[in-house]
């Protein structure tokens, strides 16, 4: 489904990714773990298309297209959808009018025409019951003056209603608490089917214990170093980072 | 009946230039140019009595000792008024009964628009009086209406129908030697609308006109005037687009509410005439006073307005707040793009004691626009316990854009209150990109973001403007960005 091969990005001429690869297929729950600033974020970006990143070589080949060809928007209609470490506020704006463009712009693109009204407030409902969402929120500006666990779950929420082929999942379980961690894996795991697949970035060993992943990546200085299976994890806690730098 | 009340004219959508059109009528045109026979000229063709000719005389005289004001934060070539046409209106054979009779042109023009007759009635039960080129052409719902004993017609009708009341009203907040504008629209108004609600009444229907210039190089002098007598209601509607033309063209309107106790009026306005084109070539040039007189005690005027038009607006739609306990209000978005120029606010006179105002002003501008806000609120000495909240807002869309604010506030006694809050952003590049990574394009994420910005505007329009003036937002912005 997606396919990295040895990709290099700068921002402001700093070469933050030097040469990643990396092979999801469908059906398969990737996590990337690392240190602080290694550069898990920036590879989120750079698969979505953020501008002001300078991809210096490599490519990313998606469902047999080339996504370093197409604007942040047609990546997202062609499936990938990036949950945010850190969520935008857009005041005034509610959940249920971006979520519903959102949809529609992305029929659009797939050539059908806007989703009933009817259809889309009993799939909003539904979704909500999954991640156990106040009714509430969903009237609310996206993201204004949402708590840090509340933006998370509005991340995986989105995700529940927009159905990604592709969704990386970045740190979305810092700031939850222990209730909304399980609910938001458990609502992960429930939209997990053959044919989509999840890159989980994350911190902590804890989400993977309900997200369990097929395949473990350290990233570390803009590579990734190494690659395991879900018992890596917990290695890496154990022995921390620089288990890894010494066996550079 | 039912027929005719199926024709109403429905309500123009979206003001899409992309309408680069105008309707081809025979013309009963005044000579060009302004002296003291164009009045005549203008009073005979409306058949007026002599005091409203007199009026018109007594305006164009003041009008000649004045010059235009220079204060506003606008620029534009000086404007020729010998070079202006300052009547126009279609030919009328003979009085029509049903809208069949109508200049078929007209009703083409209509349908370019997107004017759906049926459905707006259906959606919206809403009486239109649409004025094409300073007459109006058709008035509706008149019958409905005058169950009520409410009065809702053109201007000339009313003149002609109830001349005491548009004599005993006219020019009693805005008098003609008011300023430049008002003296020039007082000598040579052309029509407009009037509306009288008796005692006690609420109007059941929202009320609305549409205006529409139509003709070259024929300047626009629209009169309204609203009379809302103790303890009535209305809510009135004004909204307005314009084909598109390289030649400037005049609008010089003026807008009298007054509201006598117990009385309340809402008027809603969108406005979108004809901005320019990209390289600010043409548009309308827009010069409106617009006012309203809270009479009696507790009584309220509030104005809601979407600008979007114009190449050139200069608007401050006010209140006078002469009754103990009245109310004032204006919620007020104004965008601007490419290089259009807007000057717009408010004043709030407050007269009365325990009198309360708010002002919500939301500017947006884009391009190598310039938006200005410009307010006064003035409290004098004996409006005790008065109140007045401002905001005023700015959001910038790039870099070469303009946004100012001028807010002048007098108050001369110390029980009253008055909060002004202002702020100015921008949309954030982050904004932009977690739209577009939902798969919202950057075009769609900046009418969004627009919209949730100027929400506690449009939330005060009434339902089907709201939505007429949502998509109208997100086009004006069209090309913003990107
Ligand atoms: N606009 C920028 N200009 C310069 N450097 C930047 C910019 N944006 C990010 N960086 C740098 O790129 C590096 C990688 O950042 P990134 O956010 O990808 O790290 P991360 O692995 O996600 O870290 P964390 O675990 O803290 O979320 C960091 O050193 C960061 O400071
Ligand atoms: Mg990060």
């Amino acid at each position: 489904m997606l396919s990295i091969k040895n990709l290099s990005a700068s921002i402001n001429g700093k070469e933050i990714l030097k040469g990643v690869n990396l092979e999801v297929k469908a059906g398969e729950v990737h996590a990337i773990m690392g240190p602080n600033g290694t550069g898990k974020s920036t590879l989120a970006y750079v698969i979505a298309g953020r501008q002001g990143y300078e991809v210096t070589s490599g490519e990313i080949i998606f469902n047999g297209r080339n996504l370093l060809e197409l604007s942040t928007e047609e990546r997202a209609c062609e499936g990938i959808f990036l949950g945010f470490q850190y969520p935008v506020e857009i005041p005034g704006v509610s959940i249920t009018n971006f979520l519903r463009t959102a949809m529609n712009e992305q029929r659009k693109y797939h050539g059908l025409d806007p989703i009933p009204a009817k259809e889309f407030l009993s799939k909003m409902e539904e979704k909500k019951k999954m991640l156990e969402l106040q009714d509430k929120l969903t009237n609310r500006s996206v993201n204004e003056g949402f708590s840090g666990g509340e933006k998370k779950k509005n991340e995986i929420f989105q995700m529940a209603m927009l159905e990604p082929m592709l969704a990386i999942l970045d740190e979305t379980d810092s700031g939850l608490d222990i209730d909304a961690l399980r609910i938001v894996a458990t609502g992960v795991n429930k939209l997990r089917r053959p044919d989509n697949a999840t890159v989980v970035i994350t911190h902590y060993q804890r989400l993977l214990d309900y997200i369990v992943p097929d395949v473990v990546h350290v990233l570390f200085d803009g590579r990734i170093v190494k690659s395991g299976g879900k018992e890596m994890a917990l290695e890496l806690e154990e022995k921390g980072y620089e288990w890894i730098k010494s066996q550079l | 009946m039912e027929k005719e009340q199926n024709n109403i004219l429905e309500e123009v959508t979206q003001g899409d230039y992309k309408y680069g059109f105008y309707t081809d009528i025979e013309m009963d045109t005044a000579p060009m140019g302004l002296s003291e026979d164009t009045v005549r000229f203008i009073s005979a063709k409306k058949n007026e009595p002599e005091w409203l000719l007199e009026f018109r005389l007594k305006a164009y005289r003041h009008w000649l000792t004045l010059t235009e004001p220079n204060w506003a934060h606008l620029h534009h070539a000086p404007i020729n008024y010998q070079d202006i046409i300052f009547y126009a209106a279609p030919k009328r054979k003979k009085e029509l009964t049903s809208l069949d009779e109508v200049d078929p042109d007209l009703l083409d023009t209509f349908n370019k628009l997107g004017i759906s007759l049926e459905e707006q009635k259906r959606l919206s039960g809403v009486a239109v009086d649409a004025v094409i080129d300073s007459v109006s052409v058709k008035t509706t719902f008149t019958e409905t209406l005058s169950k009520y004993g409410i009065i809702f017609c053109s201007f000339s009708e009313a003149v002609q129908n109830h001349p005491d009341l548009v004599r005993q009203y006219l020019a009693t907040v805005v008098p003609a030697t008011d300023n430049f504008f008002a003296a020039l629209n007082s000598a040579v108004f052309s029509d407009g609308s009037f509306c009288y609600i008796p005692k006690g009444v609420r109007c059941p229907i929202e009320l609305s006109t549409y205006f529409r210039i139509n003709a070259a190089n024929t300047g626009q002098f629209e009169r309204t005037l609203i009379v809302a007598d103790e303890g009535a209601y209305v809510s009135y509607m004004e909204g307005c687009t314009a084909p598109m033309r390289d030649e400037n063209q005049l609008h010089a309107a003026i807008v009298e509410i007054i509201a006598m106790k117990d009385a309340e009026v809402k008027y809603s306005t969108v406005q979108n005439w004809y901005p320019g084109d990209k390289n600010g070539l043409g548009g309308v040039y827009n010069f409106v006073t617009k006012r309203g007189m809270c009479k009696g005690s507790h009584s309220k005027i509030s104005w809601t307005q979407v600008e979007t038009g114009s190449a050139i607006t200069w608007k401050y739609p006010s209140v006078v707040l002469m009754g103990d306990y009245s109310v004032g209000e204006f919620y007020s978005v104004a965008v601007t793009n490419n290089f259009q120029q807007a000057d717009t606010g408010t004043k709030m006179m407050h007269l009365g004691k325990n009198t309360r105002s708010t002002i919500i002003s939301k500017g947006i501008s884009a391009g190598q626009s310039n938006n200005s806000y410009r307010g006064l609120v003035k409290i004098i000495k004996r409006a005790e316990n008065s109140r007045n909240y401002s905001q005023c807002d700015s959001l910038l869309l790039g870099d070469k854009c303009g946004a100012h604010t001028f807010p002048y506030i007098k108050a001369e006694n110390h029980s009253s209150i008055i909060e002004h809050e202002a702020t100015t952003s921008k949309i954030s590049d982050d904004q932009l990109f977690y739209c577009n990574q939902r798969g919202i394009s950057t075009e769609s994420a900046i009418g969004l973001i627009v919209n949730g910005y100027a929400k506690e505007v449009l939330q005060h329009l009434p339902m089907e403007f709201a939505v007429e003036a949502q998509k109208l937002l997100a086009i004006s912005l069209e090309g913003s960005v990107g």
